[in-house]
């Protein structure tokens, strides 16, 4: 499923990340490769959103190395970069698992912030953007079109003109991904994009997100629950529990993996047997205790 | 060393009253996040209240000590329960049709409670600065004096007084607020008003007491202000409700000891700036001080960092 | 509402009595306990110490008119019927006279741009309503200004006007010490004002929601001590007086040759001044709105919206919030700066009881009550402020009581403001109003 292109697009070494005496994420390595989906999936609490929070900048990670190599050659260790410099030079975009987007702006406007670096530069600091120059203008119109070209693509241009808090959860999500895009990204990093969509949202997210890896030629970095997703388009997939890696492969061979299969579906298929044994134990003596 | 000795005990006394007014910002921005402007007009109210007691019970210094303690106490509950009656009432005219709504809305109809009470005062009572005589003098002196010539550091009844019912009321606040069911019901609220109101706390009435109680203790501050400084006017609440929201900020805003550390903070920096520095910077000193502590420490001394949840 | 009668028996019927009784009793122990203290006893300065008058009459009249009043409002607008508006317009009207606003919307601005125009030349238009409208345009100009902050980019400001006070005292001083003329230190002013405006916004970066609002408020306070005090510089409170008065391109408005009047050939008349002033600080204004409409479009507003919304999704798209905030608080305080140094041209004096905290509150009021980020709200809101408050100048001392209690009401019908409907910036089809429910409060809130 890989394509042509096998190089290395982020590397993950030996990262960790402490709260006070909390250990999140411990010593976890691995690579997501150019044009790839890569998935990061594990039980809740797994540490999989404090990963990302590490990458795009929002945490400083305890101990590691986060770096993005770009296909001129070029290296950016995003640990030492400051979280906003992050989608601007190491050109990583990530989406947020609580949807954030600016709820009072309209659609079109969300996607014009997102191209906030070029427009601004062609605003030569604001002053030329009040007198209304050429080089604003044209940087404006080119600006709409990538805007109206992710509207498109993810089926909002109907509602360009409508304010982004109005929007139902679906299109929300799509918006966000929709804004990310727009800053031209590298690596597009999404925090649980399926959640809470209906079946036919998440087909058509599935569809999207296949293309943006193919024509966009950008790399897809995703924390999934929804294992339709995660199987039906990852190439690459890591799966964490409390905070470390346990394996680490193609969908085919997570699926068949034991360790995964015991932390992530095996033993708590144990657990829940467990605790029907205990209820029906305990039901026959006090009622409220098994309940309890 | 005698000077510096004095300008603490003077710098307490002042911190005390600040931290008395600055506490009832801090437990109405713990409970419903929003600062509450009028606040330092209810304790000019209280002050008020407390000169006409006085004056309407023709007390003066030369009554006996016992019968200026039972008045006191008196004058003290009269202005309790006048400030209350003005703390619910603003509470519950100006703030509680906005609650839920658009926040910086009820800070508008804050700042416009602050000058309706101003200048109602200022209308009812006379614009003209209101001197007390005093009541109760004396005092003990501690170091210096006699035939050394050092400097006299002395310390007065009324600051004896000020310092011990701070300490007294807070002492009583705290237990309050940690044992009993109003205490229990002001915290649940703090952390989920929605919650709270699920499990049965009748949210309304609860953030009605914390306005109560606030505004009783800006009622003792009233007093003790008037006692201290034996002048007052109808623009008092506004300098000290500055300061004393400083306080609450500086000693983390929502802690009720940072409150009263934050009290004692400002009381002492304004102090020593004054008796060593210059009287005139003395607000710049307690402001800066401020801005300083926020860059550094940006929740105040002992309030709770925030977590930046992303 | 066309059959009253009906609906008043209807309404007689539905009321609690006993609710209202106990309304009516708490109404009139609080009313006691209020008016009946600080009403009923005066306390009067007389000599051999304090004495009290009382004024039982006139806190039994107080007392009076509170319990009566809610009386009245028990029996009429609180007992209708639920479901049925609480207002006190009826519905029709409401709905009516809200699609007529949509058109009355769009001319509005050009109607009241060619008012504001004509309005010197205007037949009733004297030397005190000339001034009234220079203090207007005034307010306006601020209120924008300070929109940029607290409406775009919703940071809290309650120290504007120390951005008011150093355009004034950049002008005053100026002209003191180097005898600048009024068109240099314009730009002057508002580049040094601007410049405060980074230096306050520094440290204020990190600081969230009501703590930046302390902030502001601790900077304003500081920047006014030290006016007040730093005696040899600024003149203390005595302030700075004999501040130059403007030229028009160097024509002084004096009697005597080579000055304006004598220029033109016209008698000469002090309401030229007035005049002049009049439409320099509508100039002013213009220059204002005419900025921050262009801002808004730009990049550099969106990021100012962008921040108020959400800084979070700011920095995961790559905006640097630091620069956002610096931007906005220095732009704004820019404005303020202008409007300083009009300020202190007009008055030819300007000493530290000019620069209040209230009269933060007061710009902070004009612009929370227009409906945050409305450019028109804040016209209609200084209007109406300030035009009221010219109102009830013949009752000195009530005016602030009836302005105070009127920002109270305000709010309490119109949490949002007058105009809370928020104009987005571009548009692919067409232009829709985005309804301020949905705008975030940014993080000053």
């Amino acid at each position: 499923m890989t394509n042509s292109n096998d190089t290395v697009l982020l590397s993950i070494e030996h990262l960790s990340m402490r709260f006070g005496g909390l250990l999140a994420v411990n010593d976890l390595s691995f690579d997501v490769k150019h044009g790839d989906i890569t998935a990061l999936i594990g039980p809740n609490g797994a540490g999989k959103t404090t990963v990302f929070n590490c990458i795009t900048g929002f945490y400083k990670p305890t101990v590691g190395r986060v770096t993005a190599h770009h296909e001129d050659g070029s290296k950016h260790l995003l640990e030492r970069m400051d979280d906003f410099k992050i989608p601007q030079v190491a050109k990583v975009v990530r989406t947020f698992q609580n949807i954030r987007l600016f709820g009072g702006m309209t659609v079109l406007e969300n996607l014009m912030v997102g191209q906030h670096h070029p427009l601004m530069e062609a605003s030569k600091f604001s002053i030329g953007g009040i007198f209304g120059i050429k080089g604003y203008r044209d940087a404006e119109k080119e600006a709409m079109e990538i805007a109206e070209y992710w509207m498109e693509k993810t089926g909002l241009t109907e509602r360009a003109d409508d304010a982004a808090a109005d929007l139902p959860y679906g299109e929300q999500r799509m918006l966000e991904i929709a804004r990310a895009m727009c800053t031209g990204p590298k690596l597009l990093c999404l925090d649980e994009p399926a959640a809470g969509l209906n079946p036919r949202e998440s087909d058509v997210l599935n569809k999207l997100l296949l293309f943006i890896r193919k024509e966009r030629d950008t790399g897809i970095l995703l924390i999934e629950h929804d294992m339709n997703v995660v199987m039906g388009i990852s190439d690459h997939i890591v799966v964490l529990d409390y905070g470390e890696k346990i394996a680490d492969g193609t969908p085919e061979e997570i699926r068949n993996d034991q360790k995964v299969i015991a932390a992530y579906l095996g033993v708590e298929d144990d657990e829940v047997d467990e605790a029907e044994e205990i209820i029906e134990a305990t039901s026959a003596g006090s009622a409220d205790k098994g309940a309890s | 060393m005698e000077y510096f000795v004095q300008q603490l005990i003077n710098g307490i006394t002042l911190g005390s009253i600040y931290g008395l007014i600055a506490i009832g910002y801090t437990m109405v921005y713990g409970i419903i996040g929003m600062i509450n402007f009028a606040h330092g007009d209810i304790f000019m109210v209280g002050s008020f209240v407390a000169l006409i007691v006085i004056t309407a019970l023709g007390l003066t210094a030369s009554s006996g000590i016992g019968i200026i303690f039972a008045s006191l106490i008196l004058v003290l509950l009269c202005a309790m329960v006048v400030s209350s009656a003005f703390g619910w009432t603003v509470e519950r005219l100006a703030y509680r049709p906005l609650r839920g709504s658009f926040r910086l809305a009820p800070l508008i109809t804050a700042i416009g409670i602050s000058i309706v009470l101003q200048n109602y005062i200022q209308i009812a009572q006379g614009a003209r600065v209101k001197p007390l005589q005093p009541i109760f003098s004396g005092g003990y002196t501690l170091m210096g004096g006699g035939e050394s010539g050092a400097f006299l550091v002395q310390i007065s009844n009324i600051q004896i007084m000020i310092i011990s019912v701070t300490f007294v009321l807070m002492a009583i606040f705290s237990l309050i607020i940690a044992k009993t069911s109003l205490g229990r019901a002001q915290r649940s609220c703090e952390q989920d008003r929605k919650m709270a109101s699920l499990l049965g706390i009748n949210v309304d009435r609860t953030i009605s007491l914390t306005f109560v109680m606030g505004a009783m203790l800006a009622a003792v501050a009233g007093l003790m202000f008037l006692l201290y400084y034996g002048v007052i006017d109808f623009y008092i609440g506004f300098v000290a409700g500055v300061k004393a929201f400083t306080a609450a900020v500086l000693g983390g805003i929502g802690s009720l000891p940072g409150a009263m550390l934050g009290g004692l903070l400002i009381g002492l920096i304004e102090t020593f700036w004054s008796a060593y520095f210059s009287v005139e910077y003395k607000d710049v000193a307690a402001f800066s001080m401020l801005v300083i502590v926020l860059i550094f420490l940006p929740q105040g001394l002992l309030g709770k960092p925030e977590v930046e949840k992303v | 509402m066309t059959d009253v009668s009906q609906n008043t028996t209807g309404a007689f019927a539905r009321l609690d009595f006993g609710a209202i009784t106990k309304d009516l009793l708490v109404t009139l122990f609080l009313g006691l306990v209020i008016f009946g203290t600080t009403v009923g006893f005066k306390t009067k300065t007389s000599v051999g110490g304090l004495t009290i008058e009382t004024h039982m009459v006139t806190a039994a009249i107080l007392i009076a008119i509170i319990v009566g009043g809610r009386l009245v409002l028990w029996m009429t607008l609180w007992s209708r019927p639920a479901g049925q508006s609480k207002s006190i317009i009826p519905d029709g009207v409401k709905t009516a006279l809200s699609s007529k606003m949509g058109l009355l919307g769009k001319y509005f601005g050009p109607i009241m741009l060619v008012f504001a125009v004509m309005f010197p030349f205007l037949p009733t238009t004297d030397r005190y309503l000339l001034d009234l409208g220079i203090l207007v345009l005034t307010y306006v100009m601020l209120g924008w200004g300070l929109n940029i902050v607290v409406g775009l980019a919703g940071l809290l400001d309650l120290g504007y006007v120390a951005f008011y006070a150093i355009g004034a005292y950049s002008y005053a001083l100026l002209a003191h010490y180097f005898g600048f003329s009024f068109w240099v230190c314009l730009p002057l002013a508002g580049i040094l004002a601007a410049f405060w405006g980074l230096i306050l916004g520094f440290p204020v970066l990190r600081l969230r929601g009501d703590y930046l609002a302390i902030v502001t408020l601790a900077f304003g306070e500081i920047i006014r001590v030290v006016l007040l005090n730093w005696y040899q510089f600024t003149g203390g409170p005595d302030g700075l007086s004999g501040i130059p008065r403007p030229t028009f391109f160097g024509l002084a408005f004096k009697r005597g040759e080579g000055n304006f009047a004598d220029y033109f050939g016209l008698e000469y008349s002090t309401i030229h001044r007035i005049m002049f002033l009049y439409f320099l600080i509508l100039i002013l204004a213009l220059i204002t709105n005419f900025v921050t409409k262009r801002l808004r479009g730009l990049p550099i507003g969106r990021s100012w919206e962008a921040l108020r919304e959400d800084e979070i999704a700011c920095r995961s798209l790559g905006l640097n919030t630091t620069t956002i905030k610096l931007t906005a608080f220095a732009t704004g305080a820019m404005f303020a700066g202008f409007a300083g140094s009009f300020f202190a041209t007009r008055q030819g004096f300007i000493s530290p009881e000019s620069f209040t905290f209230i009269e933060s509150a007061l710009i902070l009021a004009i612009v929370v009550l227009g409906g945050l980020g409305s450019q028109m709200g804040v016209v209609i809101a200084s209007i109406a402020m300030i035009g009221g408050f010219e109102i009830f100048r013949e009752a000195e001392q009530f005016r602030m009581l009836i302005f105070g209690l009127s920002m109270v009401l305000i709010m309490v019908w119109r949490p949002r403001g007058l105009i809370s409907t928020r104009e987005p910036t571009i548009f692919l089809k067409e232009k829709k109003g985005v309804s301020s429910d949905m705008v975030a409060q940014g993080e000053g809130h």
